[in-house]
């Protein structure tokens, strides 16, 4: 879709009034998780950058899982708070990843569903995805000796510079 | 595809001034009751502590220390709650008193994203209460951590002290600080472990008695300081860690990622 000025407008309201909110909850204290993994993903694409001899980083790709649930708007807002230097110009590209868990004994695959589980249970997958090993059990056979195949944390996936 | 939270372990870690691990090649020796006494005992001494339960699958320290609903506060990452003056982090905040069965990789990822996101800030010293033997933990800590330092504990017992022979071949073939050996729960006055320990060229940094009174004192740590094994392991903190001249570690190491 083509966006009008109208649109355009109406847009950037939202885009500045969300910015606002999560500027908010930062200050109190909420999504401080996010940060640390965005300082990670910062210092982790820098040594690529300077092993690379990148001067400018113009893009940077994140692929998130779902096991932990990072909300991507929230670890961009992260990133753009604190990029600085070679990344003044970066664009984040976050994409997410599907979760997928094996059981090791039946061999049963089966994707991680965020919404079947409580509040304190995504908590403690959000902080260490492994801690899904004590919350969730293969649907066939019950075991909890699983494999996370796929979707599990934060994973740097391409970056972009000018040399 | 790249793992980003591993660059950022020596920055979390970049203002502690020493970080010991209190290791055993065997289960049983009682690692726990050394480094929770430790780490205590250093905070006693004025000392700024952090205690890191690294025994995943088996945690202990928080009953030795008696803790409780305790949790991290979020704070650019996780902040370690303190209790009796340490500054406390283990995975019974995320797992409670439920089992956490966790093969090897599932081990190292869990302490990468804790090494990752704690957030530790300035201490003396960091205790890492290690689970036995010569898997993935250890293997991980000699990986992220190049300055780390091992205090060994085995007991009397030749099966202890066997595996305590592989674990420190492994250690001095990777190059690492080994502060030496102290033999827990000694129940005579056999030198056998202080002259193997010499043979091995470390130094033994001393007995502690075995005492059937210690039980009592789990959970109560004014207690567990006033045991005979408590002050035993504050004789040996003065002594051999606290005498030692302090280490200027501060920045980046070369081996650290």
């Amino acid at each position: 879709m083509k966006l009008t000025n109208a649109t355009f407008t109406k847009e950037r309201t939202y885009s500045l009034l969300f910015r606002n909110i999560l500027l908010k909850l930062h200050k109190e204290g909420y999504f401080m998780h996010e940060w640390a993994l965005a300082e990670a993903i910062l210092s982790s694409a820098k040594q690529i950058a300077e092993k690379e001899r990148v001067t400018t980083v113009t893009e940077v790709t994140i692929r998130v899982g779902e096991l932990q649930q990072v909300e991507p708007p929230i670890l961009r807002f992260a990133l753009t708070q604190m990029k600085q230097g070679i990344f003044e110009k970066t664009k984040f590209r976050i994409l997410k990843a599907k979760s997928t868990l094996k059981c090791r004994v039946c061999g049963t695959a089966w994707q991680y569903n965020t919404k079947k589980v409580d509040k304190a249970t995504s908590e403690a997958i959000h902080f260490v995805p492994e801690a899904a090993h004590t919350y969730i059990k293969c649907p066939k056979c019950g075991s909890p000796d699983f494999e996370i195949i796929a979707g599990r944390g934060v994973w740097l996936e391409d970056l972009k510079g000018v040399k | 595809m790249i793992d980003p939270r591993t660059s950022i372990i020596s920055n979390r870690l970049s203002k502690i001034n020493r970080i010991i691990a209190v290791s055993s090649g065997k289960g049983g020796v009682g690692k726990s009751m050394v480094a929770t006494t430790l780490a205590l005992s250093l905070t006693m001494n004025g000392c700024k502590v952090g205690l890191f339960d690294l025994d995943f699958t088996s945690p202990s320290t928080h009953v030795i220390l008696g803790a409780q609903d305790l949790q991290p506060t979020e704070e650019k990452g996780l902040i370690p709650p303190t209790i009796h003056g340490l500054e406390y982090m283990s995975l019974i905040y995320f797992v409670g008193d439920n089992p956490a069965p966790l093969r090897g990789a599932d081990v190292s990822n869990a302490l990468i994203e804790l090494l990752a996101i704690t957030q530790w800030g300035t201490l003396d010293f960091l205790v890492i209460d290690m689970p036995p033997g010569i898997g993935d933990a250890i293997l991980d800590l000699i990986r992220f951590i190049g300055r780390i330092e091992f205090l060994i504990v085995t007991t009397p017992s030749l099966l202890a002290f066997e595996t305590v022979k592989k674990q420190v071949a492994l250690l001095c073939d990777q190059k690492m600080h080994i502060i030496g050996v102290v033999e827990n729960m000694k129940q005579d006055k056999a030198r056998g472990v202080e002259s193997e320990t010499c043979n091995l060229g470390l130094k033994f940094l001393g007995d502690i008695p075995f005492d059937s009174q210690i039980e009592t004192a789990i959970g109560n740590s004014s207690l567990l300081l006033e045991t005979a094994v408590g002050k035993k392991i504050s004789q040996i903190a003065r002594t051999n860690i606290l005498a030692e001249k302090k280490k200027a570690y501060y920045g980046l190491q070369s081996n650290d990622f």
